[in-house]
């Protein structure tokens, strides 16, 4: 079958999908997203999570025809689609001048808060993130150490983004329940806390 | 053939920044893995290719009476079906030590789950359905689980004909290596103790259960090799095993390393690696095999559940009188690191303690339940979990706190241990638990306080089971001690190519190695040890492969000490011969050229006394300064087959854990509030991945003690919750805040004087769970994981 759908803003259509597949087999093995990650494909590890619609979902639990005129945004799009939400369109769908080129808006980059500095990191280059535009809970992973294997990452950054939408000063316990369907087996979670407790202050200084 | 997709590029980390050895720089890779650019080896992928996928045995011993492939290869879509009579040379089984796994099972099965047949097709699921159409006719033997079953005088001998090195020292062929430690005369110290204490212990199975799959994508070459994209934690061990399996010479089997999603000990052993190999030399396609979980959960090894007897006597005065302890190790069906496995759990058997009189014993089985093998810890976690409840047994019998207690017998620099092995760098166990001991508590019984109770931080969380009612706290301790290293007389190297030269006007190191990146944050600390030998602010690090010599294995704590030891030396080198060039351009405007120490700091040639002496561009010039060493460690021995004596560990790692619980104890939910860790890292070379490595081993450690466990049939040996819907690992919510107490004492035998640190807080977390739970409830609990029903009373008396 063929399927319609926006990803990142993007029409997209794939062609001789079995009716089997999931939105996660489509998304990395017809669209070349590989992103978002297979860790368990029956919705237990989060690794998969994309946003449909604007809802959070695990993407292999999505069969790919459901998916079928509707929008879906993905770790590769999270930068423009925070950076479109700082412009005001919300839901991804809209344009914000210049967004493809435009300089850091409200999204401060390697900026530490004394109330987010438990750990002593400071921001570094590479040549594959510079110039990056990272949405704030992208460069808060990198910089409070919330990555290791990063395999958890992609999915973990969706639903941490997602939750800070919803929710702009999140308490521990709003952090921990909003990310408890996202596992993560090298962290112990302590410094991904630290990241979305980041991403948070920053958001809510940008402010 | 072209290149795959996702194929690993060169990272180029640190223009204008510093970021050397001590500093928290951030990961090279970080921004790949934070947009998703990343690519794991499961992400690898080539417009040819077939998908691979491996028919698993569905019972757990048996022989195979026939294989019939003639549905499957029917099928339209499928390219290839092989079974063991397809393997293309004598060469048919593998190991990490001793070559008894079948590549493709041949007669028989010995586990649930072994490979059988493989499948390559154009289409994942035309694979699957293809694999489910081979028709394997079995006739079932009976299964032996236990070390009864196993050393029964009539017990089916799991491998027929055992010619290894270890079959000679083992009282029944299916025990795969056994250790005794005897030191001093137990007999006679036992008769000074004033209270002896016994206990019989059960550590269940745990599984690495990294996030990343199983997973590679094998290229047939022009030359008729293959180029294998891997995730593994030792590219060149699995080369040595996977070339002669296939006939190749091994610069035939080229190998890289692909993104890596965690190991944890669980991809030391091979899994697809042969499999795709030969579905695509079979082809000459590329083949991807990526396992889903429930496959995850057959492919690799586990950590050996074990039975542990132990015995300690104490004096009055709290002085440890004497030990002896038996520990039980299930290998399952083949050996994987299982000997070695049996040295530390015997070598480390009684903990971070000094005790003059011990009777060590440890064996591993051979038995039809999953292969079991390397998993962070290594032996030395099931031993830690039990000598750890004796020690807070023991205690409690003299009337003394249990941390006081574990301080008067804590070894320290220059103890000597079972082994006869004196401890020659710092060993500050009761450092640690004083540090651990005097953080601040968390806060009591919240829930009485005027906010109320926020169900989600109580036993039973978003369950809403109880809003403080039937809640009791508790308090635990533990320590532990684990060797740092490959032991035991192995030549534990690694080798590393050091490329300076200028590149864009700028001076630029690149690092090669094959080490394997598995999210430790090895590259991190690769670019650090550059920056600060050979003072350049750019370095580049280049894929690992096997173009280079080994790394070793990213396991034993071992890779920051001995690859990281190995960059710093062929930086060392590379710096001198900087420094010949600097000599010979400019040596004869400067006398410090001849007379000074000569460093190279902020892309400059310096003196000791910092005074400059020349730019490390007009040093280069156009010339590109190179270097590839391998490097060791000092050399260990191996532990003598009857006493147990000997110089078997290089360097020891030591953590302590206090562990604050809240159970219901009407419904046994357990809810862990804090885990407080303090650990020597000798030297922090990254603070930031320091405690991320602390953190991580800590809940490692949390879920072995209240919830991981693989179920395995007694009756049938077969996996009964191969998925992450039954067996859980820790969420956030299950996770609690773990504060981190770093002390860093060098060990001057290491590169900088450094610690391996990766393995040591996975010991001392779960006993240290167990004992808050003890304290909470009163209830001896001589099992890890602690269940609900543990807790209640109302678990089956076999449990």
């Amino acid at each position: 079958m063929r399927v319609n759908f926006t990803v990142n803003g993007r029409p997209q259509e794939a062609d001789d999908v079995w009716e089997g597949e999931s939105l996660l087999y489509v998304l990395r093995e017809r669209l070349g997203l590989p992103g978002s990650k297979n860790a368990c494909e029956q919705g237990e590890c989060g690794s998969c999570t994309v946003r449909l619609d604007g809802v959070p979902v695990c993407s292999c639990l999505v069969a790919a025809g459901q998916v079928e005129g509707r929008e879906v945004v993905t770790v590769e799009g999270l930068a423009d689609f925070a950076k479109q939400r700082s412009c005001g369109t919300g839901t991804g769908a809209g344009a914000c001048a210049g967004h493809t080129d435009a300089t850091p808006d409200s999204a401060p980059q390697g900026v530490s808060l004394d109330e987010a500095k438990a750990w002593a990191a400071r921001p570094q280059d590479s040549h594959t993130g510079e110039g990056a535009q990272l949405s704030p809970v992208q460069q808060a992973f990198i910089d409070a150490g919330a990555v290791q294997c990063g395999f958890c990452t992609p999915g973990l950054l969706v639903a941490a983004d997602e939750m800070l939408e919803r929710n702009p000063d999140p308490t521990d316990a709003d952090i921990r329940e909003a990310l408890s369907g996202n596992l993560c087996r090298c962290t112990g979670y302590e410094k991904i806390m630290d990241a979305v407790r980041l991403a948070a202050a920053r958001q809510g200084e940008a402010v | 053939m072209s290149s795959p997709n996702g194929v690993p590029t060169k990272i180029t980390q640190g223009s204008g920044t510093k970021g050397g050895i001590g500093e928290s720089t951030l990961r090279p890779d970080g921004t790949l893995k934070v947009t998703g650019e990343f690519a794991y080896s499961s992400d690898m992928w080539h417009e040819d290719m077939l998908w691979g996928q491996i028919l698993r045995s569905t019972v757990a011993h048996a022989e195979i009476v026939s294989i019939d492939t003639a549905e499957a290869l029917a099928l339209p879509g499928v390219y290839a079906v092989m079974t063991y009579d397809d393997l293309p040379t004598e060469v048919r089984n593998y190991g990490l030590e001793i070559q008894d796994t079948p590549v493709l099972a041949h007669g028989k099965v010995r586990h649930h789950g072994e490979p059988v047949a493989i499948v390559a097709a154009d289409h994942p699921e035309t694979a699957r359905r293809a694999a489910a159409k081979i028709k394997v006719e079995y006739r079932e033997l009976p299964v032996i689980t236990d070390e009864a079953s196993a050393t029964a005088p009539d017990a089916i001998h799991i491998h027929e004909g055992r010619d290894d090195h270890h079959v000679g020292h083992v009282a029944h062929p299916n025990i795969v290596h056994r250790q005794p430690i005897v030191r001093g005369d137990v007999t006679r110290a036992a008769a000074k103790a004033d209270v002896v204490v016994r206990g019989e212990y059960y550590f269940g199975m745990q599984d690495q259960a990294f996030l990343g799959p199983e997973s590679g994508l094998a290229v047939p070459e022009e030359d008729g090799g293959v180029h294998l994209y891997i995730a593994t934690q030792w590219l060149h061990s699995d080369l040595r095993q996977i070339a002669p399996v296939l006939g190749l010479p091994e610069d035939k089997v080229r190998m890289t390393l692909a993104g890596v999603g965690g190991a944890f000990g669980g991809r030391e052993d091979l899994s697809m690696q042969i499999h795709a190999c030969l579905l695509a030399l079979r082809t000459g396609r590329p083949v991807k095999i990526v396992y889903n979980r429930f496959e995850s959960f057959f492919g690799h090894v586990h950590r050996h559940p074990a039975r542990l007897y132990y015995e300690h006597g104490a004096t009055k005065d709290g002085r440890l009188t004497h030990v002896k302890c038996r520990i039980v190790l299930d290998g399952g069906a083949y050996a994987s690191a299982s000997p070695a496995v049996v040295g530390n759990a015997a070598s480390l058997g009684v903990g971070p303690y000094v005790v003059d009189d011990v009777e060590v014993e440890a064996i591993a089985l051979y038995t039809n339940n999953p292969p079991c093998g390397a998993m962070r810890g290594f032996g030395a976690v099931q031993a830690c979990f039990a000598y750890e409840a004796q020690m807070d047994k023991v205690a409690k019998e003299l009337g003394l706190d249990p941390v006081e207690f574990r301080q008067r017998n804590a070894m320290e620099q220059g103890s000597v241990l079972p082994t006869g092995q004196s401890v020659d760098s710092p060993a500050p166990v009761a450092e640690l638990l004083r540090r651990v001991k005097a953080m601040p508590l968390p806060p009591e019984r919240q829930w009485e306080s005027s906010e109320g109770a926020d169900v989600r931080q109580l036993p039973g969380g978003l369950s809403n089971t109880t809003h403080g009612e039937g809640v009791v706290r508790g308090i635990g301790y533990a320590v532990g001690i684990k060797n740092v290293g490959f032991s035991e007389g192995f030549d534990d190297y690694s080798t590393a190519r050091v490329r300076m030269e200028v590149v864009g006007g700028e001076p630029v190191a690149t690092v090669h190695t094959a080490m394997a990146e598995v999210g430790q944050g090895g590259v991190t600390v690769h670019a650090q040890i550059a920056r600060t030998e050979l003072g350049v602010a750019r370095v580049t690090i280049h894929p690992a492969n096997t173009e280079v010599g080994s790394a070793g294995s990213t396991s034993a704590s071992r890779q920051t000490y001995v690859t990281g030891g190995a960059v710093k030396n062929s930086c060392e080198l590379v710096r001198e011969k900087v420094l010949d060039i600097g000599r010979r351009k400019f040596g004869s405007y400067h006398p410090a050229w001849a007379t000074a120490e000569l460093l190279l700091e902020g892309g400059k040639v310096v003196t000791d006394g910092g005074e400059v002496l020349a730019d490390l561009v007009d040093v280069l010039g156009d010339e590109a300064v190179e270097v590839e060493e391998e490097w060791r460690h000092r050399p260990t021995e191996p532990f003598d087959l009857r006493t147990g004596q000997g110089f078997g560990h290089v360097q020891y790692s030591f953590a302590a854990h206090r562990a604050v619980v809240e159970v219901d104890t009407e419904l046994g939910m357990v809810k862990v509030v804090e885990l407080a860790c303090a650990q020597d890292v000798g030297k922090a070379l990254n603070p930031l991945s320091v405690l991320g490595q602390i953190q991580g081993g800590t809940v490692q450690g949390l879920g072995i003690a209240v919830m991981e466990e693989i179920i395995v049939d007694p009756k049938t040996a077969k996996v009964r919750n191969p998925s992450f819907t039954d067996y859980l690992i820790p969420t956030i919510l299950d996770t609690p805040t773990i504060p981190v107490d770093v002390l860093e004492l060098a060990d001057d035998h290491a590169p900088y004087g450094l610690r391996g640190i990766g393995e040591a807080p996975t010991l001392s977390s779960t006993p240290a769970v167990l004992a808050a739970i003890r304290d909470a409830t009163g209830l001896e609990l001589n099992r890890t994981p602690v269940r609900p029903e543990h807790l209640t009373g109302t678990a089956p008396s076999t449990d």
